[in-house]
């Protein structure tokens, strides 16, 4: 990659977001395999969504910032539609999983 | 510092090949229906961050927008399914 070299203050900050975005995207994914329930299963879901694709995407609107030399935010497309579309498909997947694995009542009450 | 951050950008793109290893395993092995729908999520988050740091890599734009679908479509997907799951239809009259 011969583009212009980023300064190294960027480059530092950038990597480090990197680092950090990737663990968060890694440790959801993995706390999603190592959950037993499903309830304790859409936490670390969130993670990912959340703190990792937050770093990363902070991270490239610092580079993209730095390499074209003019301020670059459409990124912020993308951290909007997440923040709006998240608790979306969480709240309808709760309100499935709760459809789905309800019991009958015992009784045969209301 | 340009290598630095070179490996970053190495760590981070591992760092999401495995999450998306991880989810597939769990879409596999799921016990149930929203188990597989949670994975699918989690699946495509990872593979959207991926697409996103191989646009920083490079420098160019086109990831971006690929990235930008990734999320409208995969949103599409988990919350058409999660709603088929819900209430046994998705657009209900």
């Amino acid at each position: 990659m011969t583009h212009s070299p980023l300064p190294d203050a960027v480059a530092l900050v950038a990597a480090v977001l990197l680092v950090i975005g990737g663990l968060a995207a890694l440790l959801g994914a993995c706390g999603m395999l190592r959950f037993r329930d499903f309830y304790e299963r859409m936490h670390p879901a969130t993670l990912g969504a959340t703190l990792g694709a937050g770093c990363i995407l902070l991270s490239s609107m610092l580079v993209s910032t730095a390499v074209l030399g003019r301020p670059v935010i459409h990124e912020l497309v993308i951290v909007v539609f997440l923040v709006v579309t998240a608790p979306v498909s969480a709240i309808t997947l709760m309100r499935a999983a709760r459809s789905r694995t309800r019991t009958p009542p015992a009784d045969g009450g209301s | 510092m340009n290598a630095l951050f070179q490996i970053a950008i190495l760590f981070a793109s591992g760092c999401c090949i495995c999450g998306m290893l991880v989810a597939l395993v769990r879409v596999f092995i799921g016990p149930s229906a929203q188990d597989r729908v949670l994975a699918f999520d989690v699946c495509y988050m990872n593979g959207m961050l991926l697409l996103l740091i191989l646009g920083m890599k490079t420098a160019t734009t086109f990831y971006f927008d690929m990235a930008l679908l990734i999320a409208l479509f995969g949103f599409i997907g988990t919350t058409s399914l999660a709603k088929f799951l819900w209430r046994g239809e998705v657009i209900e009259p």
